[in-house]
């Protein structure tokens, strides 16, 4: 029953898509979208929540050569304990002695709690036709249970505080090709490229925070659910920049700072987006 | 760059010890080896080549320390640098074929690592500024283009500006957002000279 309501909204959002992308069509869609997103913040509907069952499977699946779930897995407030985590993330963990973003962090309880070969987790690390994501899905159900909480990272460590002043630097450090950072296209307020808006996340306040409160989300555009990983490295692409790796330390910074910027902001996701 | 000299000017005012706004920049930001040891982190496995693209050059060091927002005496220092690095026509011709230009402004392909390695790169002027009129897909990152020749009377110098425009911004405008095409390869002598007659050519849409 479920699923069926949301394969027709599935196939409703492609339609919207499918359209030609002339610009007037863009625009008319991207309005569609959005009186399309108010309809479906019905979570029944909204196809990400594949994604969020999906991941509660995989939380409590028993894997590795250690043969366990990830239940014991500690995510910044304890063994086990996911309400609210996602908002406080990415925080420093004692045991790896290291700042780390929730998939960073989830491929450290794989290895370290189940024992588990990651090679094949990362190589999954974007779903794609007929390829599920781990990672994704995981994501999504871990994140989903910080809705309606307020992202609060935590700064009181020297290496948190390293992150976020990291993250800012490599926000405005230009390169490749075209010589653009991340605030050729992100620190103005109001601009556009092309058609597509572009949040300001250059000071702390409402575009970071509605941005960061929405992240995982379902894209519409991919049909598939995606984390601030895959958004961050969609940026990099389009920034002219070499392929980032997957949970690695940049891509953790750039979160923190996003992060920082966007404090106090309402998690609701996964939300549904473009 | 006027926030930062506003800046400076109140904090000699107020008489604080900090003595510049360098200094303050200096001050706030991390450890440039820091934040090579996370670049190499990140991107240490990318092919050299891809690698000495996000190696910054001196004028770029200058832009990220100050935020793009830079002084005037190191803007003067980054315009000269820029400006000696624009290699001119040698026929001394600036406009090539506008129909051809008008290709390449709207061509926002190359560079990224999605891209099949042959691909011509394009000048994505699109991308950030409204050109001809009737192009309704354009972003706001950088002024309007319309009417840019026409506006200017077709005048020889205000062309030649834009030859150095596109193919160093930064000879003109300090850490200015627009990239430096003819400096960095993404666009051709030739193709530049297309993209000013798109700009200059009484014909061109640009101007209609
Ligand atoms: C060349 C322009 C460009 C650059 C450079 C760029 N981005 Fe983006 N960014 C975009 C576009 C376009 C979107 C999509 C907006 C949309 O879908 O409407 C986007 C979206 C985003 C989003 C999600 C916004 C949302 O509303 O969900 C985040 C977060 C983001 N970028 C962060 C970054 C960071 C961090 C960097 C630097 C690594 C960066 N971007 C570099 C163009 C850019
Ligand atoms: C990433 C965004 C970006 C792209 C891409 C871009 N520009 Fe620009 N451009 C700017 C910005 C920002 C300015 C204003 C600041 C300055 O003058 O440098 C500008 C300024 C200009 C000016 C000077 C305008 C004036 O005030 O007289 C010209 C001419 C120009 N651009 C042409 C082009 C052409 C032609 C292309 C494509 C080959 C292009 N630009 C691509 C951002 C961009």
């Amino acid at each position: 029953m479920r699923k069926t309501v949301i394969r027709s909204a599935a196939a409703a959002i492609l339609v919207l898509c499918a359209g030609s992308f002339g610009s007037h069509a863009q625009d008319a869609s991207e309005k569609e979208i959005e009186r399309y997103r108010e309809m479906i913040s019905d979570p029944m509907s909204n196809p990400g929540y594949l994604a969020v069952d999906r991941g509660e499977a995989l939380w409590s699946e028993a894997r590795g050569t250690k043969n366990v779930s990830l239940e014991t897995c500690n995510l910044g407030l304890g063994a086990g304990k996911l309400e609210g985590a996602f908002a406080q993330l990415p925080r420093y963990f004692a045991d790896a002695d290291k700042v780390m973003d929730l998939e960073q962090r989830l491929l450290w309880c794989m290895q370290n709690i189940q024992g588990l070969d990651t090679k094949d987790v990362i190589a999954r690390r974007f779903s794609g036709p007929g390829r599920a994501s781990d990672m994704e899905d995981l994501v999504a159900y871990i994140a989903n249970k910080s809705n309606g909480m307020k992202i609060d990272i935590p700064l009181s460590h020297p290496k948190e505080q390293e992150m976020v002043a990291v993250g800012e630097a490599l926000f405005y450090r230009r390169g490749g090709v075209n010589d653009f950072s991340c605030a050729t296209c992100h620190a103005d307020d109001g601009k556009r490229i092309r058609l597509q808006g572009l949040p300001n996340f250059s000071k702390p306040g409402k575009p970071a925070q509605e941005t960061m409160g929405g992240w995982p989300t379902y894209r519409v555009s991919q049909g598939a659910l995606r984390t601030m990983q895959h958004r961050l490295w969609d940026c990099f692409r389009q920034q002219r920049w070499p392929v980032p790796e997957y949970g690695s330390d940049v891509i953790t910074a750039l979160t923190s700072f996003l992060q920082k910027q966007a404090v106090a902001g309402e998690l609701n996701v996964p939300s549904i987006k473009r | 760059m006027k926030r930062v000299l506003t800046l400076a000017a109140l904090v000699l005012a107020a008489g604080s010890h900090t003595t510049s706004a360098s200094a303050q920049t200096a001050a706030k930001a991390p450890d440039p080896a820091l934040v090579d040891a996370y670049m190499k982190s990140t991107f240490g496995k990318a092919p050299p080549e891809w690698q000495a693209r996000i190696e910054p050059d001196e004028t770029l060091k200058t832009c990220n320390a100050y935020h793009n927002e830079v002084p005037s005496a190191e803007a003067d220092k980054i315009t000269a640098r820029e400006l000696a690095r624009v290699v001119y026509p040698a026929d001394g011709k600036f406009l090539g074929n506008w129909k051809e230009g008008a290709k390449i402004a709207n061509n926002g392909r190359g560079g990224q690592f999605s891209d099949p390695p042959d691909t011509v790169a394009g000048g994505n002027c699109y991308a950030c500024h409204q050109m001809e009129q009737k192009e309704v897909s354009y972003g706001t990152l950088g002024p309007s283009l319309t009417n840019y020749g026409k506006d200017r009377k077709y005048d020889p110098q205000e062309i030649k500006n834009a030859f150095t425009k596109v193919y160093d911004s930064q000879a003109m405008f300090a850490c200015s957002n627009m990239p430096r095409f003819g400096v960095n390869k993404v666009l051709s002598e030739q193709q530049i000279k297309d993209i000013v007659a798109f700009l200059f050519d009484p014909e061109s849409p640009v101007n209609k």
